[in-house]
């Protein structure tokens, strides 16, 4: 039986254990359908022709785990940003994990999608809020819609800004011989509110592990937020990470995306401007090697007039890794005044990796200014010269330069403890020791 | 401590070094001075084991040993600087971080353990002091929105924390004003010693009156034409160079 078939087939099994009463489940199951009908992406749709699902379909993923799996702290502190304090909400092959985790109802909801889509005191929450942004169209969207029942809730209401920021994590154990996870979040920050979230995978397995994520976030007026993802997973684990934000007037949106590892990770990050006056920035740093391939896919909807938009990708590509990059930019008619940037850099330093990137860009409005630019490249040989004639050896000033290239990716990150972690992954991802930290 | 014997360097095919002989002792200052286009930096960049120039002919030796095989690293942890007439610009890493990696990179290739941190900080302030550098200036990321003074006077500072057998200053003097003049040459004077040598490549006098070289050598169409003592140097300042290009044809 392929993916497809077992995931229809599993979805009756889900049915019981599941409130089929809930209007949510109305919503399931009409995600599934969609997903029945138009299956998985193949190369053949413009939007998946560089990256190809059919070898994770053959694989026999188990779509609900059999048993719980503990795991010590210390095991697995080293994935935390565990010099400052966080919320941290943690899953263990896809359950949830209260022993790792440091949840919160002191003045916002830092919890579970499981106690959001099953107690009443969320329903106008969830009624609200609940698929309004995720797509009703993309199959694999639908896939997660249609199985949603556990993941992050987080909802901070007006004016408030939770003491730390929050990290998700999820662990995969290899307790199965191949691993489908999906989980789902909803992340609300009301007016002039303020979040900061780390969100992670990582499998301490050498088994497949298969993620199919989708968050949604809303930005009310007046809001800040600020994602980090931090992709640097093991090597058979692949990750397709849907991410819908709907943003509203003066609000502020960061997504910083960091991919170091994986097998497959698909990065589909779509922004939709309701509002004026708003800016939505996302950055990222790519650093692959091995046969590793990350594919990032962003949209950004200018649909209101005065708003800005900041794209900057940056990309280190050596032995046979791949990337894409695909940067869509809408502007509407009357989304006039509107400032869309948008940057994507790139250095092979194989002969054997491949980037493949391309603006989109589809402008309706005639009072605009929008940016775009491009670059796959080498390491500059004057600037290799001047630091090996200080002494620093061919590989480490490779990496010197590599770090400076990726560096201004780094500059608006604002956890210091995290910017620190980044640095030591790109230190250890050029595989050097420069004698002092990033 | 540098021998030059009858280096020829092309780049892509076209010959720029046609033939240079040169020997710098220890203890001395040698200036090369010439036109545009004579091949000076070339000649820089060659000592300094740049790859993108071909040796074609002749060789270039430090202490007695053929630098042909040498990687630039090598050649910088043999004591041979180069002060670089456009200094590369590196985002996110500290002056006082790329002086660690250097200084340590050439202790670990000469077997030795790495400079206690202490000590570093030490180095860097009193060196840092004999530039006229800020403190804050060295947590700045390297060259990155210097001036071009700044540039060269970080240029100086970096050879003040390696301590070279051989500086070679490319162009040190260009874009900088009389007051930044006087503190590199300072610094360089003081850095000189009967055990080190400077190469100073030069368009004008002017830096020579700070630094006063035993030697001037002027350097045409990728030969050595003339070579003086320093009175050389006024006299080109006074007469230019195109007596010079005249004598080089006959």
């Amino acid at each position: 039986m392929d993916l497809k078939d077992k995931l229809i087939s599993s979805f009756m099994a889900f049915e019981n254990n599941v409130d089929i009463d809930h209007p949510v489940h109305d919503v399931r199951t009409e995600a599934i359908k969609n997903f029945e009908q138009k299956g998985f992406p193949s190369k053949k749709d413009e939007a998946w022709k560089y990256t190809s699902l059919n070898k994770l379909q053959k694989i026999d993923f188990s779509i609900f785990p059999k048993q719980e799996n503990a795991l010590d702290y210390k095991d697995v502190k080293k994935y935390f940003i565990h010099d400052i304090d966080t919320y941290k909400i943690v899953f263990i092959d896809g359950i949830y994990s209260s022993y790792l985790s440091e949840t919160t109802h002191d003045g916002v909801d830092i919890c579970l999608m499981s106690a959001a889509l099953s107690k009443p005191m969320y329903k106008q929450i969830i009624d609200v809020y609940f698929n309004k942004v995720a797509s009703k169209e993309d199959s694999l969207t639908n896939l997660n819609t249609a199985f949603s029942k556990e993941g992050a809730y987080i909802y901070i209401p007006k004016n408030k800004m939770p003491k730390k920021p929050v990290e998700i994590v999820h662990f995969a154990t290899g307790n199965e011989a191949a691993l489908m996870l999906q989980p789902r979040n909803l992340i609300v920050v009301e007016e002039n509110a303020e979040i900061q979230i780390i969100e992670r995978h990582q499998s301490l397995t050498t088994n497949e592990v298969l993620t199919n994520s989708v968050t949604e976030i809303f930005a009310a007026k007046s809001a800040i937020i600020d994602y980090y993802k931090v992709q640097n997973d093991a090597q058979k684990a692949s990750l397709i990470d849907n991410t819908y934000i709907n943003q509203k007037d003066k609000s502020f949106v960061n997504v910083h995306t960091f991919s170091f590892g994986g097998k497959l990770t698909r990065n589909n990050l779509n922004f939709y401007q309701n509002g004026e006056y708003m800016d939505s920035t996302m950055k990222g740093v790519t650093i692959l090697g091995e046969k590793q391939h990350v594919d990032h896919h962003t949209l950004v909807h200018h649909i209101q007039p005065n708003c800005e938009s900041h794209q900057d990708y940056k990309g280190i590509y050596g032995e046979n890794a791949t990337g894409v990059f695909n940067g869509k930019i809408i502007v509407d008619k009357i989304a006039q005044k509107t400032n869309a940037f948008q940057q994507n850099n790139n250095i092979l330093i194989s002969d054997k990796a491949t980037i493949n990137t391309k603006p989109q860009l589809e402008i309706f409005a005639d009072d605009v200014k929008c940016s775009h630019g491009c670059t796959i490249g080498q390491l500059d040989e004057d600037a290799m010269f001047y630091l090996q004639s200080r002494g620093i050896p061919e590989k480490e000033a490779r990496a010197l330069l590599m770090y400076a290239f990726a560096n201004n990716v780094l500059e608006s990150v604002r956890i210091p403890e995290l910017k620190v972690r980044i640095n030591k992954l790109i230190a250890k991802k050029l595989g050097v020791n420069l004698g002092f930290d990033l | 401590m540098l021998k030059i014997n009858d280096l020829h360097a092309s780049i892509e095919d076209k010959e720029i070094l046609k033939g240079i002989n040169l020997s710098v002792n220890a203890g001395e200052v040698h200036a090369i001075m010439g036109p545009n286009g004579s091949g000076k930096s070339t000649l820089a960049s060659v000592i300094a084991g740049k790859e993108e120039f071909e040796v074609t002919k002749g060789s270039v030796a430090l202490d007695g040993e053929n630098l042909e095989d040498a990687a630039p690293e090598e050649r910088a942890h043999k004591g041979v600087f180069l002060s670089f007439q456009y200094p590369v610009e590196i985002p996110g890493v500290s002056v006082t971080n790329f002086m660690k990696t250097a200084i340590n990179e050439s202790r670990k290739a000469r077997g030795e353990a790495d400079m206690p941190a202490n000590e570093m900080l030490k180095l860097i302030r009193e060196k840092a002091e004999l530039l006229e550098i800020d403190r804050k200036f060295l947590s700045r990321s390297l060259n990155e929105g210097f001036s071009g003074g700044e540039k060269k006077r970080n240029e100086i500072f970096q050879m003040a924390m390696l301590e070279p057998k051989l500086a070679i200053l490319d162009e040190t003097d260009s874009g900088l004003d009389i007051d930044a003049l006087r503190i590199v040459a300072n610094g360089v004077n003081k850095l000189k010693s009967k055990d080190n040598a400077v190469v100073v490549i030069t368009h004008y006098q002017r830096l020579l009156e700070y630094i006063v070289p035993d030697f001037v050598h002027v350097l045409y169409n990728g030969k050595i034409v003339k070579s003086g003592g320093k009175e050389l140097a006024l006299e080109l300042e006074a007469k230019g160079y195109d007596w010079l290009k005249n004598e080089a044809v006959v």
